[in-house]
């Protein structure tokens, strides 16, 4: 017993120690180790984000130094605080808490103290920093404009959030990342990689030299530079005539479906969300809940498309052979749906599908949506039929283009009536107003475009896309190089061209014709209500408007979309003929028009429900 | 002598020597890389401590040579006076000690500090050998065993105050040599029961251990076989004494001791809970512990490789290249290398258990088992400190951490045995 008692102890201290080992060396080992050794810091090397170029090679998004004071607060000596907060630019009070929250964090890690400064007041303060010990400056790289539009398509970028760093593991605490718009879609692109260099620390945290000679350390891959498909000059010109309206602008190019032009108005100069001034800037945008300049009505604001859905609605009918071109209809000043008198400003009579067109005849187009459905044995084959052609144009989806946001707008089809009215109890007349655009269908500005663009191609669209080259390589992403087909046969086209056509020459836009362009175009003139304190309330109408041009091989397909601006010449139409030209020509020569538009603002419009007072709709502005 | 020189050779025991070539390799290859510095990668730089520690290693062949060369029953004759030799050593340092790190040790011979310390274990071994060796002492009389006892405490009670808490520790394991020759288990198992009880108070607080031991003792009455008498008297006697010992506890750790050990024993206990104090700990009293804790766990299976530990680099554990050594073998070799170590100890120790169970000679083996307890207590204490499992108390790994006298006399302490080992057939003619 006493013999292996010592022997035993020997043994059980062996085996204890080798489980306590085992459990530190084998349990407990992290494989992170090279990050969670207090001996080994990361000092990360940031690329410069890539640049942005318009589709002419003109500069859009470039990078600018902005320059930190950072302080380390115990190396901090006695200093004149005034003299220093004035160079700053800050008060005292500031000063202090400034330095007091430093000091919390961390008194020999160097905190920010006044973040981003101009680089002109870093010109002045550089040579008097040596005089304030404790202090230095340090440079860091913000996102510079080249423009004052595009503020939306364009986006932002700003600091990570927690959830980006649970989620995204090549994200530390402090970095930018792009939040919105082309700098999020692309953030991979124009983000590059950043560098590491780890670095032997000692227990002071004293650098002692490279971790393993640097063998582990990697070189910061530069971020590439992008081009995009839209085109500086048509972006900034759409935004100065959107000043002062709500409202939306796509202008596509129909061979290619590169977007142009992707306008919200009212926008924002997008240099507000950067430097000092960003959070105050931000809030300031954030809280406008009136004109919320931050919400991308090009893409986001899911409306009535209104008249400019007849054309869908006439070829619909033409591939069914519910019309021809020569079918008539007549219109006594509107239509009946039962015993209802439905309204229509065509000035009445006999129309044919090219009259109906140019006229905007709410009577033709709802005797063409009867006719498509009465081909039909039951409502709900007939809407079969209809909703694949509709969609067929990119509608009631999101189309897939390259933004991070977007809404598919609504296409009804026969399980959303069965849901409201019941099985067999709908018929086209349930549904007449979708023929004319209004009813339940919902589309955003750049489905109406994509849909123009389809017209002008005489049925297939691309994808519209903002990326066009990264580097100098053109993109080959067959989502976006591959034409979709419509179910709509080419021949049945024309006719609705023509009509388009005419609507320049003789139809509800003839006053907007361009010297030497022939447009084809679609004016909209949406009823569209709103609830004020809970009362349903009919607004001015919406001013809606589809055109491209040329007519033969065309340049550009564009939807504007003018909230409560009336009638669908008007405003819309103006803006639709105004960008065309200056796309086409490159100068405006219908200056009165422009002045028109640059001057005139619905501010009026927009404050009148909220005014609290009964107000008018509809009224002649001029 | 030169028969005798060479039969010594030949009878030596070179599995231990082996192990004791492996130990103090490994040792100085890890003393090198924990004081290695990028400009001064030299080997023979007697200027740095790697440096002076291969002149310590060369000094200690020297001293295994003299060591071998000499009669076997030299030591056995003059224990007593190494013995009293030793306790001079110690007394002197109260006039003549130098200190160094706060404790007053060692005594400043120019080129070297003699820490008579080492040396006395050494001498108490052999002298605890003599004395319970010796035809007119029997263990069984309580008046030896007070005296066998009293040879481990002089020289300990003279090294608490320098103060060397650790090294005193030591002696106490001689206790082992006493108990192997007779020292009734029940001393054993009392020393036990006050460690047991001393823990589970601090962890679980008198209330639960009477409520515990109560429940204990009431499924044990309620199990017995209704054959078996129990002393009611004397059960519950040691039941109130076990309470009252609990109690006592408490007080001592919370009146008698200061601040930093009952730090040091909520560490080893787990006892803080509170993260935010828990970090306090880990930044003051138990730096040292967690960084060497958090330096093994980083070294992983294999290790991080010779002279790439970042933590050694960086001089984040404390006195690496003394009493936290084996953090170095952790961090740059990994789980391979620690085991290796600990397979090494447990080697060598049980080899001298058999070694010592050899000898049929009592003072060798005596001192044999002198030798085991001496080696086992450093190592227990040493690599049960660095890697958590044991609170902090400063003593060197043997034959592993840097250090002069302490290589010196660990080899003296084990090759004094390894002759007498080879000496073991003689005894007999």
């Amino acid at each position: 017993m006493r013999k292996i008692l010592l022997s035993s102890i020997i043994l059980l201290v062996g085996i204890t120690f080798i489980g306590r080992l085992s459990y530190l060396q084998i349990f407990s080992f992290s494989p992170n180790q090279i990050l969670e050794d207090p001996a080994i810091k990361a000092v990360y090397d940031y690329p410069e984000r890539g640049y942005i170029y318009d589709r002419n090679g003109e500069l859009l998004v470039a990078n600018q130094p902005a320059y930190d004071v950072m302080v380390i607060p115990r190396e901090v000596k006695p200093l004149d605080t005034l003299e220093f907060c004035n160079l700053l630019g800050i008060d005292k009070d500031r000063f202090v808490s400034q330095l007091k929250k430093a000091r919390v964090y961390s008194p020999r890690l160097p905190s920010v103290l006044v973040p981003q400064l101009s680089k002109e007041d870093y010109g002045r303060l550089q040579e008097k920093m040596r005089r304030f010990e404790g202090f230095y400056i340090q440079k860091r790289s913000l996102r510079y404009y080249d423009t004052n539009s595009g503020a939306n398509v364009l986006g932002y970028i700003s600091e990570v959030n927690e959830w980006d760093l649970e989620r995204n593991p090549s994200y530390a605490a402090g970095e930018l990342k792009g939040t919105t718009g082309i700098e999020k879609e692309y953030e991979t692109i124009l983000r590059g990689r950043k560098g590491v260099k780890w670095i032997q620390k000692d227990r002071f945290n004293r650098d002692i030299g490279p971790y393993k000679d640097g063998a582990l350390d990697t070189l910061p891959e530069q971020g590439k530079q992008i081009t995009v498909t839209i085109d500086k000059i048509l972006q900034e010109y759409g935004e100065k005539l959107m000043i002062g309206k709500h409202g939306g602008i796509v202008a596509l190019e129909p061979a290619s479906g590169e977007i142009l032009a992707l306008i919200s108005g009212p926008s924002y100069d997008p240099a507000l969300l950067v430097g000092r001034e960003r959070s105050k800037n931000y809030s300031k945008l954030h809280y406008d809940t009136i004109s919320k300049p931050t919400f991308d009505r090009s893409i986001l604001a899911s409306q009535s498309p209104g008249s400019p859905f007849k054309t869908l609605n006439a070829l619909v009918a033409l591939q069914e052979g519910a019309i021809t071109p020569e079918t008539t209809i007549h219109c006594y000043n509107g239509f009946y749906v039962g015993k209802r008198k439905r309204g229509c400003h065509c000035g009445g009579g006999t129309r044919n599908l090219n009259s109906g067109i140019y006229l905007s005849c709410n009577a033709y187009f709802a005797g063409a949506f009867r006719k498509i459905y009465d081909q039909f044995p039951t409502s709900a084959e007939g809407m079969d039929v209809w909703e694949k052609h509709i969609k067929s144009f990119g509608l009631g989806t999101f189309l897939g283009y390259d933004l991070p946001t977007g809404r598919p707008g609504r296409i009804p089809n026969k399980e959303y009536y069965n849901r409201i009215y019941g099985e067999n109890r709908w018929s086209s007349s349930t549904i007449i107003s979708n023929s004319i655009g209004q009813g339940e269908v919902e589309v955003t500005p750049i489905q109406l475009a994509n849909m123009t663009a389809a017209i002008a191609n005489r049925g297939h669209y691309f994808t519209p896309h903002v990326l066009k080259k990264i580097g100098a390589d053109d993109i080959s992403i067959p989502e976006f190089t591959e034409a979709k087909h419509t179910t709509i046969d080419k021949k049945y086209f024309e006719p609705v061209v023509q009509g388009m056509a005419e609507v320049y020459k003789k139809g509800t836009a003839r006053w907007l014709q361009i010297e030497g362009i022939e447009i084809a175009g679609k004016t909209g003139t949406v009823e569209n209500f709103t609830r004020i304190n809970g009362v349903r309330t009919q607004l001015t109408d919406n001013s809606v408007f589809v055109a491209f041009a040329p007519v033969n091989n065309p340049k550009i397909a564009i939807a504007v979309y003018i909230e409560n601006g009336y009638f669908g010449s008007r405003y819309a139409g103006h803006i639709a003929s105004l960008m065309i030209e200056k796309y086409l020509k490159g100068e405006i020569t219908r200056v009165d028009l422009e002045k028109r538009m640059l001057e005139k603002t619905l501010e009026e419009e927009y404050a009148k429900p909220y005014s609290g007072q009964p107000f008018k709709i509809n009224e002649r502005v001029w | 002598m030169s028969v005798s020189g060479k039969s010594v050779l030949k009878r030596l025991d070179w599995f231990s020597v082996l192990i004791y070539i492996s130990l103090v390799f490994i040792g100085w290859v890890n003393i090198y890389s924990s004081t290695f510095t990028e400009d001064n990668p030299s080997i023979f730089n007697f200027a740095s401590l790697h440096g002076k520690q291969l002149f310590f290693i060369g000094t200690s062949a020297v001293s295994i040579i003299i060591i071998l060369a000499l009669e076997a029953n030299f030591y056995e004759r003059f224990s007593s006076l190494f013995y009293i030799i030793s306790i001079v050593l110690l007394l002197g340092l109260f006039v003549f000690g130098k200190t160094i790190a706060g404790a007053t040790s060692w005594y400043d011979l120019g080129f070297f500090n003699l820490q008579p310390s080492e040396f006395a274990k050494v001498a108490t071994a052999l002298a605890l050998a003599k004395y319970l060796s010796d035809i007119q002492t029997d263990i069984k009389r309580q008046k030896d065993q007070m005296i066998s006892i009293l040879i481990i405490l002089i020289p300990a009670f003279l090294i608490i105050p320098q103060p060397d808490p650790g090294s005193a520790l030591v002696f106490f394991a001689l206790i082992f040599v006493i108990f192997r020759e007779g020292l009734p288990l029940y001393y054993l198992g009392i020393g036990f029961m006050v460690i047991l009880i001393f823990i589970l108070t601090l962890m679980f607080g008198t209330i639960w251990i009477t409520i515990i031991l109560g429940l204990l003792l009431a499924l044990f009455l309620l199990l017995k076989k209704p054959s078996f008498k129990v002393p009611i008297i004397p059960v519950a006697l040691i039941y109130v004494v076990i309470i009252l010992f609990s109690l006592s506890v408490n007080f001592v750790f919370n009146s008698v001791f200061e601040q930093r050990h009952r730090d040091r024993f909520s560490l080893w206990l787990r006892l803080e809970k509170d993260p935010k104090k828990l970090e306090e700990i880990r930044k003051t009293i138990g730096y040292n512990t967690y960084q060497s804790e958090k330096a093994i766990e980083s070294g992983g299976k294999y290790g991080k490789g010779f002279l790439e530990g970042t933590r050694t680099k960086g001089d984040f554990v404390p006195e690496q290249h003394t009493d936290y050594i084996f953090s170095t073998v952790g961090e740059e070799w990994g789980f391979i290398g620690t085991a290796t170590v600990v397979i090494l100890f447990t080697a060598l120790l049980l080899r001298l258990v058999y070694l010592s169970e050899r000898q049929k000679n009592a003072f060798s083996r005596m001192y044999g088992y002198g030798v085991i307890s001496i080696l086992f207590v450093h190592y227990f204490i040493n690599i049960g400190m660095v890697t958590g499992v044991l609170p902090t108390i400063g003593i060197p790994l043997p034959f592993f951490s840097y250090g002069g006298s302490g290589l010196l006399f660990f080899t003296a302490l084990l090759f004094i045995f390894l002759k007498l080992d080879a000496n073991r057939l003689n005894e007999l003619t």
